[in-house]
Formats: C-alpha cells, structure tokens, sequence
C-alpha cells in the first residue's frame, strides 16, 4: 500500500520524521518497503526549490528559424518574465494567438537546474546550460513529465492547473514523500488512506480525522427510481447504490490525478478516478454503471445460469456456473461481484447517468471467483480480506460529492440499502491473568484498556482484573482473546515486553539414535573424500530412464499435479540418477566428481494416500583418484575397488557384521563389476542396495562415456538398523608372527571363499589377514590366478613357537587345498 | 732429546695435525697414530723403564695430561667434524617449503548440513530435540490443521505443489513448511509437554531465481506446556541468535501475521554486514530477517490435543539456506541443489 504523505496528512498529523514515522509502523507489523521522495532534497531527482518554478505561459510565437519550435513567454515570478525555446507539441494550439487571456500553467526550469534527460529512455541527469537553439539563446525550458522524474511522458511539457501559484517553487506546490507498505493478510483495514491514519494516530497519540463530505442532491430518490434485490443473501451481506444523473466525463483534478499516481494507480478518467480514489481513500472497492444501461431499472445479486457468458472490462469472455455470483439487471449480467465489470454497462463517452454500487461480498467467493478467473484487482484483494460493512455510508456520500464536484453531476436524494446481515457486535471478555499467560507480563485491566481504545476497541472495565472490549466492525479479524493479547503486545511494543528464560517444566529428553547415525554416514562419507550434495527431491522420468530404462514407468511415480517444468515433474524413486547429472558436469568441469547424498525418495503405496518416504544413500565417484599434482602428475582413475573400500569402510564404521556382498545382475552396473550388499536380517537375507560400476550405455545417457563411474545407493534405515557399537577386544602383550602363503586357484574360485578357508583352519592365533598380491599369468596356466596372504598370528596369553606357527601352517595349507582345490603356489 | 721433550714434540705435531683434519676418516687415522694401541705416545711410554725410579711418576703424571689434552682436541674436532657432514646432508636434503604438500582427500558436508548442524545443536542446548515428519503431506495436515482454511487469503503465502490423485480423493501435496510436523509432534506428545525441533526439506510452487528456490530447508520449533510465554519466545530466540550471531547481537521484535500464530512475530537481528548502517545485503534497512514465530494458535493447538485454556505453546521457524546465504556471502540459491563441486569445496 503506496501512502503519499501530502494524502494522509488530511486523516492524521504526521508529527514526526518519515524515518522515525517508518519505524515505529515497522514495529507495529506494518513493515515499510521503502520510502520515495518526491522532488525534495532526499528525492532521485530533487528539484532546486530556486531553480524550478511554477509559471505561467503568457504568449507562444513561432520560432522564426525552426518549423517545430515555438518560443514561450513565461512569468516565472510576479513581474519576472523570460522567452523560452520549446518543441512541446502541447503549446502549437497557443502559436500566434498573442496575449493569452486564460492561465497556462506549467513548469519552469532555469540555468543550473538538474533534470533527467527527456531524450533517452534510461534516467540520466542533466544540468541545464545557456546555448543558442537555432540562433536564439536557449537558458532555460519547460519541463516534461519525465524530465521532472514524475514519469514516463515526454510527449509534451507538464502542465499544471490555472490555480498553481506563480513563483512557487515547485517542490513546494507537489513534493511529497511516499511510504510503500507490506500490508500483512490479517491488516485489511490499513489498506486505506483512512484505515492506515487511524493505525499512525494510535501509534502516535494523534486524532484521527474522518472526511465528512456534504452532498447536495435534487431530482427523484434513488429509493423510487431504483430497486435492488439479493438472492443470495448469504454472500452479499450489505449492498447500497447510489444514483448520481447529468455526469460529465473528463479528466479528473490535477491533484486527484497526482494522488492516485504516487498511489500506484494510473488515472483514466473523472468517473473511474473517483471511484478508485475512494477505494484507496476508505478501502471500500466500488463499481460505477451506467444507470441506463440497467434493464428496468433493477439490480438483482444472483448466481450464475449455467454457461451463462459475461464480457469483462478486459474484453474477456468468461463461461459461468452457478458457483459464480453476479450482479445482474432483469436480463443479463452485469458484473462479476466484486471482481470486475461488465462491458454491457461499461461506463463510456455517451453515459449521461450514473448508479454507484458500494457493497460487501463474502471474501471466501472473492477469491474463488478472482482466482478462477485469474483476475485479481484492487477491488477483490480488498473483499477477500474483509470490507467494512460499516463504510459503506461514509464511502457512497463520499462518492456521490466528488461526482458532484468533479464530474457536474445531480446527486439524487437517498440511497438504496438492503442488508442481508445484520449489524452483529463481537464482545470479548479479556482478563488480565489471560494477557500474562500469554504474554508473560503483568498488566491492570486500565492498561490493557488504555492500549486498546486508541485502536476503536471499545473497552468497558469491569474490575482491575477484566474487562469486556467491543470490537469495531473495521476489525473482523479479532475474535478471540489471543487475537487481542496480540493488540495489546503491539501497541505495548513487542521490544519493550521481557525476554526470559522458559521456566515450564523440560520435556522428556530421549536420543534419537535414527538420526545420530544419519550425521555419523555423512561424517564418515565426508570423511572419505566425498563431498555432501543435496539434489532435487522433483525429477522426470527421462532422468530415471537415464539410469535404467526399465524405471520410466509412470505409474510407479508420484506425479505432480502442477508442475512448474517437465523436468520436475515426478518425486523421485532413487537419488542416484538426479546425482549423476550432477556428476556429470564435475566430470566436465574438474575431470573427476566424488559426491554422495543422503535424502529421502518417495514410493507410491496402493494402501495409503501418501507415500512411504524411505532414507537412502547415494555414492558417486569418477574420474582422478587424487587431485593431479607435483606429486603425482597423473593420478589413477577411479574403478570398482574405490566405491568397494568406501563400502567396506561405511560398514567397518557402521560395526556392520551381518552382512556380505555377492556379484549382482543389476541392469544399470557393467556385468562383472556389480555388487550387492546383502544384509542378515531377522526376517532372512535383505539386499540393502547395489554398488559397482555404471554401465557403458548409462554412462552415455549421463554424458559420461569415456571413464568409469563408480556408483552405490542403499537403503540407509536399514543399513542403520544393522549398527552397532564396537566391542573392544584386548590387545596382547605377546609377539606376533607372521607368515605368508600364495594360493593358484581358478579365477572362478572366489578371493572370499579363500579367505574364509584359511580362517576356518587357522583358527583363534590367526590375528590378521592380509590379501597383499593378486598375480595371473600365462605360467600359472589360462584360468589361474594367484593370492598371496600375510598371515599374522599372535596369542593372547603367550608367545607363540616356531613349532606351532609351522604345524599351524601345515595344517592350513592342508585344509584350504582339500576345501578349496587351491595349490601352494611352486 | 729427553723423553719429555719428545712428549712434547709428539704433542705439539698432534695438535698442529689435528687443526688440519676435515674428514672422520683422517680423525680415525689420527687418533690411532698418536693416541693408538701403537701409537706414538704409547712407544714413547715403554721408554719411561729406562728413567731413573725418582723420575717416574712426574713422567707418568706428564704422559697423562698429555693425553687428557688430545683426548679432549680430538673430542672436540670430531664433533666440529660431524657437525659439518649433518649440516652438508641437511643441505641436500632440504626442499623448497612452498612447494604443494600432499593434500589428504576429504570431502566437504553440504553447507546447509553444517547450518542445520549448527541450530539443531543450539535448541538442543534449550532442551528442543529433533523430530520429524513426512514431506508428502495431505492438504489438512498442511494447512486445515494449521488454522489455514481452503479459500483462505493467507493460502497467497503459499504457492504449492499438488500430488495427482484420484478424483474426489483428499488432496496430497509437497510440505510448504515444516509447520505440519507440528501437528505430528503435538499429537505424539499431548497432553505432555513437548519441545522439538522440525528440520526438514519443504517445497514451493516457484519460479527458480537466484532469490527463490522451489525446494528448501526449514527449521521450524515448537515449545507446549502449561507456562509458555511470549516472553519465554522472546528470551529463547534472543538467546539463538547470540549463539549464532554473537553475543549482544541487537534483535528486533515485528508483529507479523501467520494463521497458525497468534500473536505472531518476526524476528530481526542487525545486519552484521554493515553493523546496521543500511547495505545492499540488508536493503538499507540495518536489519535482517532471521525467523517468523509467534504463539501458538488456540485452534491449532486443539488441533495438535491440547485444550488452549490450559495450555500455551510458542512455535518458530527458520530458513537455514539463508542464513548459509548470509554467513557466506553467497548470492545466488541456485548453487545449493546443483550438486556442483566447485561449489560445494568451498565451504569447510
Ligand atoms: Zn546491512
């Protein structure tokens, strides 16, 4: 809401500095948005109160050497006169008509001012200089519109009314100051000049004073030549109509004009000016008919026919149901209620008579009417808010003086008035034991009082611990007691209340152990290199498809019902596609990526409405293992074995037991480097997720074709329900020994299946095995391979014998060749 | 030449000797030539028998000081000696300190991980512990319960995305605040006292711009029990944003208007950028908005199982992306879902 002060000064002495006055509405909830001067000294343009001056056009002549130049005569001063070289289309009318006998009032800007460039689009300041314009000396002009910084217009020079005062310096006569304000849902009654000088009174011990306009009326009453009927009594609470005959159409005041621009509104003509100057006056929307164009001279409020059809002041046609509510003669629609006109009974050129609607809707079919017809204006922000019913009164007096004054009408007597509502007075009884428990702070019912009537709450005290406070009618929005608390806490100040310590009682503290371990993977992931994403929960099937074509299935999905774009289109079902497309650009950008994302994925349930939102865990890597540098120039690049050691180090962390990892088929990892991660459940064996290499035709989908990508993503509830916490075991005092054994199986024979053998025959001394060389060569034989352990064993309770480590030896090597077919290696 | 004139002699050519060496070899050749098992002062000794038995022991006693100052010489050049060949080893050994070191790869957690990190840990220090909730939520759960009826102006704060469902079905949507979790937490807790803290991810129906994001984080809190106050509110956010902020950080206190709050507040620290003064950051207005709050609604409270007349409860929330925005100087939202490297390195 764009507040001019020069405006709000007619309700309410403003007392104060604007910056002060702009605080002390900010603490109160009506947060400033910005201050705009106008003209003056803290203006984008100021106007130099010596230099830029309201004067008066005597005489325009020709310019003797330039077709499209005339020379002004202007009186800048009393007595002062000075000839003016102009180009300005609006003075050609006045060439050669010598002394003019009326006033023509304009701007006058001498030497030394400072104007915007009225010839380029962008505002550049200019100081006006003397120069000879086609040999006459040129030290001074009249000013557009836009040189002035007023607006956009340089089609001519600005011209003011007859009464401005010569000499006045034009700062004086429209500078002004304009406060924008944030006004918040439940603050409908400050969206209004009158509504906002009633909050600034209450903040700042001022008086508020109402317009009470005085109408002269003659002709018949509205009351015998109009009638109204509301059929839907329930969403018209109160509607009025005034009728004003005889009008004029013309321009509206200069100063009406200048008022609805600083308010952010563009003039059009006397009869839409007026109306809207009222709404943004008194915050009562209305809508001016043509009387004539009203069948049999009868309003009536209905719903709408079915198909029914109406074409808006916007030249759209709008199909209509019976939930829409329109205002209607006997034959046809005339408006849609509260939200826009009709063209039907557009007000035009030829209207000669006028009927004024002011009225109230229910807000709740404002809104659904302006947001299905995507039409939200003025009027409907402020019905779907609340409109004072009360207003009403005061706004169509109002109305009927200004299109009297304004516009040359004849105001017919009355008004005509169906309230379908009663007037309803809410009292609410307010304790002061009810503010403390609310606010903390101790107030008598006199205080609370003295807060609250400055703001038109009526409070009766009843004793010093109660009173009952009467609501207004412009304040729909408080109904109950904490809506006051809030009142008092505002006008008291919310600065000035205490700041304390909670002294209710701690709620039970219990871990949440879910969550703990959650930050411990992002620790020991971060931990090993990975660098934490978090990507869009929102997707699209192509994305999935990228993965595995066999996940593009829609109906497995989530769907929006409004997206905003086809790429954020469906909840996702796995991290790892929206991952890899950010892999994708650090492969392009930095050569390598290693990322990993912990979040939720979303998955439809046939039994419930929504979806099971089950945690994963995503893992990328690609690219250089290390940074390249002096130190390694060029660093070997990422395989199955890197994602496999973060796996292997997120379940070490984890004290992960019950779990092994087995080959997997799955359809997005290069067969012969994909891996499962099975988990020893309760309930059996589990697959906690897939981890290995991405499959050459997925990486071409991701953009990634010529290095490996290492991918994992798991079930991580799962995989943290399996934790557990370490168990120390004791170190031993004794030394150890080692031994080493090289094993030539078939490759087919698994590294796992060999490493389980040998601890199964070594037994409780083995205190560490080491896979240290994995060798195959033609001298081993096609199929063959070779693993060399480093056996460490160690007893806890004594040193171990040679003797022993090499019938212990023996025995391994005995009972992993008879198990395993392996052979010692020769 | 007497025999202490020769020792005298040998003594001096030792010393003369020894001012030469440079090597540890050289010093081994010279301390078994003069100081040695064959050495000269030990075949000059055998000579002492043929001394008159009077004149023995001051021989004796002179041979003795005469190797007590050789020792020592050669003690002394030898540690010169080695010295020398640490510091010619040292010399080879040294590298060029500026040179790269080796850098460990660690990875960096996401900057509004560390945020959320940041104010979970202070409210825990309050007593509020982490709950939470689902990001699918059905229309009721997400606005009716909050005091945020179909058709309501204040539905405008919130531009939403739907979830299709069947015709007729109750409407399911993205969370557009972690505000529902509030919901969920009451109810667990009621008619005990409840004190939890909703992080969480939250979604809106909005153009992406370097300022607005269409998915985001939210931290939202929650305070019931039977004495709660406003100033209670009041004191538990001045008390985080010292924690964040620093201590004496100046806080402002603005109504504001949430349909789940009333009275609701919007809480202003000053601009740490410009210490108040007005910036670019700040919009000139020496503050920055850091949560909205308020107490709880009476309605939303019945909602949640608490009867309003006994109970009180105040409820706040907070952008953590901002406030990484802010304590960063980042300036543009965009970064933060992009999963983009350089980006998420820069952050420790
Ligand atoms: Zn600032």
């Amino acid at each position: 809401m764009r507040i001019p002060l020069s405006w709000l000064r007619e309700y309410v002495d403003v007392t104060i500095p604007v910056a002060e006055l702009a605080e002390r509405l900010t603490r109160s909830g009506l947060e400033v948005d910005s201050i705009e001067h106008i003209g003056g000294t803290q203006a984008e343009l100021p106007w130099d109160p010596a230099l830029v001056l309201v004067c008066n056009i005597l005489e325009v002549t020709q310019h003797p050497n330039a077709d499209r130049l005339v020379l002004a005569t202007v009186e800048y001063a009393p007595g002062n006169t000075h000839t003016v070289v102009t180009g300005a289309p609006n003075l050609y009318e006045y060439k050669g008509l010598g002394r003019l006998t009326h006033p023509l009032k304009s701007v006058f800007a001498r030497e030394g001012a400072v104007l915007f460039d009225g010839h380029v689009a962008e505002k550049v300041k200019v100081k006006l200089k003397g120069k000879p314009v086609r040999g006459v000396m040129s030290d001074a002009m009249l000013c557009s519109e836009k040189e002035l910084g007023l607006s956009e217009e340089h089609e001519g020079i600005l011209i003011l009314p007859a009464d401005a005062p010569v000499g006045m310096s034009l700062v004086e006569y429209i500078g002004d100051t304009v406060v924008d304000i944030d006004v918040l849902p439940n603050m409908a009654r400050t969206l209004s000049l009158v509504g906002m000088a009633r909050e600034i009174a209450a903040l700042t011990n001022q008086t508020l004073r109402l317009p009470n306009p005085a109408v002269a009326t003659s002709g018949a009453d509205a009351n015998a030549t109009f009638k109204v009927t509301i059929a839907t009594p329930e969403l018209c609470p109160r509607f009025t109509a005034s009728v004003v005959r005889n009008v004029t159409i013309k321009p509206s005041p200069f100063w009406m004009q200048r008022r609805l621009i600083m308010a952010g509104m563009r003039p059009i003509n006397n009869i839409v000016d007026i109306s809207n100057y009222v709404m943004l006056e008194l915050g009562t929307p209305n809508h001016t008919f043509d009387a004539d164009c009203v069948a049999e001279a009868h309003i009536v409020v209905r719903n709408a026919h079915a198909d029914e059809q109406l074409k808006t002041l916007d030249g759209r046609t709008h199909t209509l149901n019976p939930s829409h509510l329109l205002v209607c003669d006997t034959t046809k629609a005339l408006s849609v209620a509260g939200v826009m006109g009709g063209e039907s009974s557009e007000v035009s050129d030829r209207t000669q008579n006028v009927l004024v609607e002011a009225a109230v809707w229910e807000p709740t079919i404002i809104r659904r009417m302006s947001t299905a017809f995507k039409l939200r204006s003025e009027a409907s922000k402020r019905f779907e808010r609340g409109v004072d019913t009360e207003m009403l009164d005061l706004a169509q007096r109002r109305l009927c003086q200004l299109l009297h004054d304004y516009a040359d009408g004849v105001v017919a007597p009355g008004m005509v008035d169906v309230r379908s509502v009663p007037v309803r007075d809410v009292t609410i009884t307010l304790t002061n034991a009810e503010v403390k428990r609310i606010l903390g702070l101790d107030f008598t019912a006199a205080q609370i009082s003295d807060l609250l009537t400055p703001l038109g709450f009526g409070c009766t005290v009843n004793t010093s611990t109660s009173l009952e406070v009467t609501v207004p009618s412009y304040r729909r929005d408080v109904s109950h007691t904490a809506d006051l608390c809030e009142e008092v806490a505002r006008m008291f100040g919310y600065d000035n209340l205490p700041s304390t310590i909670m002294a209710d009682e701690l709620p039970t503290q219990r871990t949440n152990l879910a969550l703990e371990r959650e930050h411990f993977v992002r620790d020991v992931l971060s931990g090993a290199g990975l660098n934490e994403a978090i990507t869009y929960s929102l997707t699209s099937l192509a994305s999935a498809a990228n993965l595995d074509p066999a996940e593009a299935d829609a109906t497995n999905y989530l769907h929006l019902a409004n997206p905003l774009s086809s790429e954020r289109e469906y909840m996702r079902r796995a991290i790892l596609p929206t991952l890899l497309e950010s892999a994708a650009v650090n492969l392009r950008e930095r050569g390598s990526t290693r990322l990993f994302e912990v979040g939720r994925v979303y998955h439809r349930r046939d039994d419930a409405i929504l979806p099971a939102e089950p945690l994963r865990v995503a893992i990328v890597m690609a690219g250089q293992r290390t940074n390249a540098s002096w130190h390694d120039a060029v660093p070997e690049t990422v395989d199955f074995f890197d994602i496999k050691g973060v796996v292997e180090l997120l379940c070490e962390r984890l004290q992960i037991t019950s779990i092994r990892i087995a080959p997997s088929d799955a359809d997005y990892l290069q067969p012969g480097r994909a891996a499962q991660l099975i988990a020893h459940t309760g309930a059996g064996e589990v697959v906690i997720g897939h981890f290995g290499e991405l499959h050459p035709d997925a990486r071409e989908r991701f953009a990634m074709p010529t290095v490996r990508v290492a991918v994992a993503e798991f079930a991580l509830d799962t995989l943290l329900e399996l934790a557990n916490v370490p168990r120390y075991t004791s170190i031993s005092r004794y030394p150890a020994s080692s031994q080493d054994l090289a094993l030539v199986a078939p490759v087919t024979v698994s590294a796992e299946t060999i490493a389980a053998s040998i601890r199964k025959y070594a037994g409780a001394a083995l205190s560490s095995i080491e896979l240290f060389d994995v060798y195959t060569g033609a001298n081993l034989g096609e199929g063959m391979r070779s693993l060399a352990y480093r056996l460490t064993f160690r007893s806890s309770e004594r040193t171990l014998g040679d003797d022993e480590i090499t019938k212990l030896r023996a025995k391994i090597i005995r009972g992993v060749e008879h198990e395993t077919g392996a052979k010692m290696r020769a | 030449m007497s025999i202490i004139d020769q020792l005298a002699a040998i003594e001096q050519a030792a010393l003369a000797a020894l001012e030469t060496i440079t090597t540890s070899d050289a010093i081994g050749e010279w301390k078994s030539n003069y100081l040695g098992k064959q050495g000269a002062i030990a075949k000059l000794s055998r000579e002492l028998g043929t001394l008159p038995s009077d004149q023995r022991p001051a021989a004796g006693q002179r041979f003795n000081a005469v190797r007590a100052v050789l020792d020592e010489a050669f003690a002394a050049r030898e540690a010169t000696i080695s010295q020398a060949a640490q510091q010619q080893a040292f010399g080879q050994d040294a590298v060029d300190v500026t040179l790269p070191g080796r850098l460990p790869v660690v990875g960096r957690l996401h900057p509004s991980t560390r945020v959320l990190r940041m104010i979970t840990d202070i409210f825990a220090d309050m007593g509020f512990q982490v709950w939470e909730s689902p990001e699918v939520e059905t229309d009721t759960l997400n606005f009716g319960l909050l005091n945020i009826p179909e058709d309501h102006p204040a539905r405008d704060m919130w531009d939403t995305f739907y979830i299709e469902t069947a015709p007729g079905a109750e409407k399911v949507l993205l969370r557009t605040h972690t505000s529902p979790g509030q919901i969920h937490a009451m109810r667990a807790h009621a008619p005990n006292p409840v004190r939890v803290i909703l992080p969480g991810k939250c979604y809106r129906y909005e153009q992406v711009t370097t300022r607005h994001e269409m998915m985001f984080h939210q931290v939202e809190g929650i305070a019931v029990g039977q004495h709660i106050t406003f100033s209670d509110l009041k004191g538990t956010l001045i008390g985080f944003a010292e924690r964040l902020y620093g201590a004496g950080t100046k806080t402002r206190f603005r109504p504001s208007y949430f349909p789940f709050t009333e009275p609701s507040v919007e809480l202003d620290v000053e601009c740490f950028l410009c210490k108040g003064a007005g910036c670019r950051i700040c919009k000139q207005s020496g503050w920055l908005e850091v949560s909205g709050a308020g107490m709880i609604h009476p309605t939303v409270l019945r909602n949640g199982g608490y009867d309003p007349d006994v109970y009180s409860g105040f409820a706040f929330g907070m952008g953590p992306e901002r406030i990484t925005m802010l304590r960063h100087g980042i300036d543009d939202i965009r970064w933060f879902f992009s999963g983009d490297e350089r980006f998420l390195q820069q952050f420790v």
